[in-house]
């Protein structure tokens, strides 16, 4: 696959979205370069996570472009946007709660045959995430709402995805938790991982990545390095608590 | 024949009925799961499958050098007829799943289900106008041969039935627990959104769905043509109607469920007719189904509806 000259991995243009009457996005416009953590934050509604349903080809856009390496994916199947390296953790965890854990980490391996890069996969997961390895012949929906978040991560990351995307990834989380939760994604993204993080937590989120976009009503009114948005005063006032 | 002997008697005609609805009580269960659809088709499909058994049977018997071979190997005809009745009702239900309920993917289920009434009718109209209105003879492919256990008789033809369906709902189970595919079927019962994230081809998924259950029940409509020796269009109704009973009594969704349902429903007409009489027995089925409704709302081995934290 080729990789474009200027780094960017991911590029959304124009992007328009309509749930029936309503236009939800107006025109989003972003940018993820390959190897970046880049944060998505706004107030609730904003349409942050309708951006990460239409990039992973579950809502079709009326109007603009989603390119990844390049390539033009707003008008593939989910599947097909899967297969080629885009991976989302979704809102809410969404496991396969009458399954066990290992069976929803083959899930997310996707339909491959390849034994043997699956063994490494869920050895590398079982190092990120000891307790899943304690948990594997356990059903997803018997665990913990900490734990469901990082098998839903684990999951995530059984596709090898050369982008990921992660939806709110600390709702309904214990505060301990959440700080355990950003370590994770620090030590992911540390690793190498390109991600696009959806989140309320601007405090986390502008501290995990080093670019962030503000959305507001379906369009991105702010963005820049995360470091200068949370010295700047509106970002401070409407999403960091002043 | 001792009382024993009598109870043993009905068990084993019970049994032998009882597989035949779990076949077709599969294919309600797993459409169900999977799209939350009642495939009221789904008993046309098992009657477009005694229908196209028979004429694999027609056929095979024409056919100077096939027909030959067949009438010295029944078990071949036998086979060739099943694969012929599955390969079709697969097709059939491929195409019904295409045509009728996946352009209403979106649309409230009332629309789909009235779809899936409309398709019913279709089907049993298309085999009316393809084979006749009357009953239709189903010659035997296997010679007339029963087992005697002191007074107790299992003809040869309950043991097939018997035979196959273990074997089928074995093989099911197998697929269905045991292999990726089952697995990406499961995933898409539990939680379509997530599968499709998970790069399952969720549509593909469905449509493999429809195709099984339509071959098992194709299956089941082989069995019960040869088990009865004729057959009518509208045959699809009543039996389909018992084995969604069936599936239903199980827990619907639940593909255990629609064995174990399916079989205690053959058990409890056969009993019914035994001690009671057989213009009784579809009472005491369907009085025994309101009774376990009541009592558990979601059917013997229904489960709870997914929890999400």
């Amino acid at each position: 696959m080729g990789s474009d000259p200027t780094g960017i991995l991911l590029s959304v243009e124009d992007l328009h979205v309509r749930y029936g009457a309503v236009e939800v996005l107006k025109g989003v416009n972003l940018q993820v370069r390959q190897g970046e953590c880049v944060a998505l934050i706004g107030a609730n509604g904003a349409g942050k996570s309708t951006t990460l349903m239409a990039i992973s080809g579950l809502v079709p856009p009326v109007k603009g472009r989603i390119r990844f390496s390049g390539e033009a994916i707003d008008r593939l199947p989910a599947e097909a946007v899967v297969r080629r390296g885009v991976t989302q953790v979704p809102e809410g965890r969404r496991i396969f709660p009458r399954m066990t854990v290992m069976e929803n980490l083959l899930l997310g391996a996707g339909q491959r045959p390849d034994r043997r890069r699956i063994a490494q996969e869920l050895s590398e997961v079982f190092d990120l995430f000891p307790i899943l390895r304690d948990r594997q012949r356990q059903l997803a929906g018997t665990l913990s709402g900490g734990e469901q978040q990082m098998l839903a991560l684990a999951r995530g990351l059984m596709a090898r995805p050369r982008l990921l995307l992660l939806d709110e990834p600390s709702l309904g989380l214990a505060p301990k938790l959440v700080a355990q939760l950003f370590e994770v994604i620090r030590r992911i993204h540390a690793e190498g991982m390109t991600i696009l993080l959806v989140e309320q937590n601007a405090y986390q989120a502008l501290r995990v990545a080093e670019t962030a976009f503000v959305l507001e009503t379906g369009r991105v009114v702010l963005h820049g390095p995360a470091a200068a948005l949370r010295e700047n005063p509106a970002v401070k006032q409407a999403y960091l608590g002043g | 024949m001792s009382p024993g002997e009598f109870f043993l008697q009905q068990f084993i005609n019970g049994l032998a009925i009882g597989s035949i609805y779990a076949l077709i009580a599969l294919g309600y269960t797993m459409v169900y799961g999977i799209i939350q659809l009642i495939n009221f088709a789904h008993g046309e499909i098992f009657m477009a499958g005694a229908y196209l058994g028979l004429a694999a049977i027609l056929l095979i018997g024409s056919i100077g050098p096939i027909g030959a071979a067949a009438g010295a190997a029944p078990a071949l005809s036998l086979v060739l007829t099943i694969l012929t009745a599955a390969a079709g009702c697969a097709l059939l239900g491929l195409a019904v799943e295409r045509v009728a309920y996946r352009p209403l993917r979106q649309a409230p289920k009332l629309s789909v289900l009235i779809t899936a009434i409309g398709v019913s009718f279709f089907l049993q109209n298309a085999v009316m106008l393809s084979f006749g209105a009357q009953d239709r003879y189903v010659p035997p492919l296997l010679p007339v041969l029963h087992a005697r256990i002191g007074s107790v008789t299992v003809t040869l033809m309950q043991g097939i039935v018997l035979a196959v369906s273990l074997m089928l709902m074995m093989g099911l189970q197998g697929i269905v627990y045991g292999t990726a595919l089952g697995r990406a079927m499961r995933a898409t019962a539990q939680d379509p959104l997530a599968a499709r994230l998970m790069g399952i081809p969720v549509n593909r998924i469905i449509a493999v769905t429809f195709a099984m259950g339509s071959a098992l029940a194709g299956v089941g409509g082989v069995l019960f043509g040869l088990t009865y020796s004729t057959i009518n269009f509208h045959d699809g109704y009543l039996t389909g109607l018992k084995a969604f009973t069936a599936a239903v009594l199980g827990g619907i969704g639940n593909i255990p469920g629609a064995m174990l349902g399916g079989l205690l429903l053959g058990f409890l007409e056969g009993f019914a007719a035994a001690y009671l009489s057989t213009q009784w027995k579809n009472v005491v089925a369907f009085t025994v189904l309101v009774l376990v409704l009541i009592l558990r709302p979601r059917g013997l081995l229904g489960e709870r509806v997914a929890e999400r934290a």
